[in-house]
């Protein structure tokens, strides 16, 4: 009852080449290395024009001699897309609490919302040139756009999916409303959120280039742009490898902030097959 | 201060009124099926809970029970009848501790509600952890804790609420027998060193001869009262004090009928 733990029994050894580092890499690196080999081969041996689809080693080649060029275009692209996360972020979740507090303003939004998902961009941004210029804000804009969405639609079920019990048992506790959604509501939905936010950052990369094309002179997706009419394909493919790379950086960013936000979900998830 | 409900939910909490005490005055709730036909939950209940009573309610499953907590809580309003009652808050089946916040911050949430600072919330929730077998658990998550331990905390967290009247909706169900029992004996020491009036709902009989003063019986569907039998036996008890077995054979025979 004191909870005096005895110790207990070794755990029988994991399962083998789950845990280990090398168990947990390998996997991923031989299908990448397979893919590269098979690409390489096709690039070489097919029929597909150098300048349609380069050779990885081209490509290798190309963000080597225009790592200067690369570098300072992928700035300006992470920051539109860091910044445009940041907007997307918190025009999502604040939009899914306003959606969750009023019913009214649900029924009245939430169809809009869901059409502008439907709005192509090359429509749009124009207009968003037209009123905000070339500068960063149409395509912070532009990405925001694009990757609010999912932001919304999983932080405002989870919060709708708020257990009732729980939400009973603060009421007995005198709780407001308020401190319903401070105590239990929120930290609820705080997994789905950032699952959600991981899906935005995912797009969030495309909206940048689309923003880029839609009006820029800089960025990676400038680049690719210019690139391609020059028949410079490795250097639009090596800016293509950047951005994935960009991409996976934040995803794997968000899910290291995920295990110090939720270490509850997380424990839950990994619960008996724990190493 | 004092529930009264006739109509609209969660209208008056703060009527003046006898502190501590539940009168239930020919209460029937009823809730309305997919095709809009009544079922009637409790029909034509009479209750009368005395300040620092503990009246247990027993009755086969899906004989309103709950509702009955619920309207006793101000969760619920009746559809006729009236229900007077001093502020009370639930403790149900499922501990519902909040996984986010350690066991001494789910302990204290009625506190941190109540507008308290959580140094403050803490500091009046912590003398509480020893006397509760609860000490070295404070920052604990609730995962971390076993059944019995987080039925504990959920109970602290009931009693912080400083309510006088505590509504326990089969608060062991959950739990193996063995524990079960353990948290029976706990739960009569805990209600001693800090008197409440309780209403304890629960299937299990024997639970209801080992803790309360009177044990009342509630019909099928709708629950309404078939039987009250006053349990005059000192504390603490054994379950296998002949009486009592006389008396929850009674209690037994009485749900049968």
């Amino acid at each position: 009852m004191s909870g005096a733990t005895t110790p207990l029994p070794a755990p029988p050894a994991p399962p083998r080449g789950r845990s280990s580092a090398a168990g947990r890499v390998l996997p991923p690196a031989l299908l990448v290395a397979a893919l590269i080999g098979l690409w390489e081969l096709y690039a070489r041996v097919g029929s597909v024009d150098d300048f349609i689809l380069p050779a990885p080693s081209e490509i290798a080649d190309a963000l080597w001699r225009d790592r200067g060029l690369l570098w300072d275009n992928l700035l300006v692209t992470a920051q539109e897309v860091g910044l445009g996360v940041l907007v997307a972020l918190v025009l999502g979740f604040g939009l899914a609490a306003a959606l969750h507090f009023s019913g009214t303003l649900r029924r009245g939004t939430y169809p809009l919302l869901v059409a502008s998902q439907a709005v192509p961009i090359v429509i749009v941004a124009p207009l968003l040139v037209v009123w905000f210029g070339f500068g960063i804000v149409p395509k912070l804009a532009i990405i925001a756009l694009v990757c609010f969405f999912p932001v919304v639609v999983t932080t405002l079920d989870a919060l709708d999916g708020a257990d009732p019990d729980q939400l009973k048992l603060l009421r007995t506790l005198d709780a407001s409303r308020w401190q319903a959604f401070r105590y239990a509501e929120a930290p609820a939905a705080l997994p789905a959120a950032l699952s959600g936010a991981k899906i935005a950052v995912a797009v969030a990369v495309i909206g940048a280039v689309f923003a880029e094309y839609a009006g820029s002179s800089e960025g990676l997706g400038h680049l690719m742009l210019q690139a391609i009419p020059q028949l410079e394909t490795p250097r639009a493919y090596a800016a293509v490898v950047l951005l994935a790379a960009f991409a996976v950086a934040l995803f794997s960013a968000l899910g290291l902030a995920e295990r110090r936000l939720v270490p509850w979900a997380n424990r839950r998830q990994e619960g008996p097959n724990r190493p | 201060m004092e529930t009264r409900l006739e109509a609209p939910a969660q209208e008056p909490r703060n009527v003046e009124g006898p502190a501590g005490e539940i009168h239930l005055a020919g209460v029937s709730r009823a809730f309305a099926r997919r095709d809009g036909s009544p079922v009637p939950a409790v029909a034509g209940v009479d209750l009368d809970v005395a300040a620092g009573e503990t009246v247990a309610v027993v009755g086969p499953s899906g004989c309103g029970k709950t509702t009955l907590l619920e309207l006793v809580c101000g969760l619920q309003a009746p559809d006729s009848g009236t229900v007077r009652a001093a502020p009370a808050v639930l403790m149900p089946q499922r501990d519902l501790l909040l996984p986010w916040l350690t066991a001494i911050d789910n302990a204290a949430l009625a506190l941190r509600i109540g507008g308290a600072s959580r140094a403050q919330a803490r500091e009046r929730a912590h003398p509480l952890f020893a006397q509760f077998g609860l000490e070295g658990f404070e920052r604990a998550r609730p995962h971390e804790l076993s059944g019995g331990m987080r039925q504990r905390v959920a109970f602290l967290r009931t009693l912080l609420s400083g309510k006088p009247v505590l509504c326990l909706d089969e608060p062991f169900g959950a739990l193996d027998a063995l524990t079960r029992r353990e948290m029976q004996e706990w739960l009569a020491g805990a209600l001693a060193r800090e008197p409440r009036t309780v209403l304890l709902v629960t299937h299990d009989v024997e639970e209801a001869v080992l803790l309360a003063d009177r044990i009342v019986v509630l019909s099928p569907r709708p629950g309404r009262v078939v039987a009250e039998l006053a349990v005059n036996l000192p504390r603490p008890r054994a379950a296998t004090d002949p009486t009592l077995v006389a008396l929850r054979e009674r209690a037994l025979e009485a749900l049968r009928t």
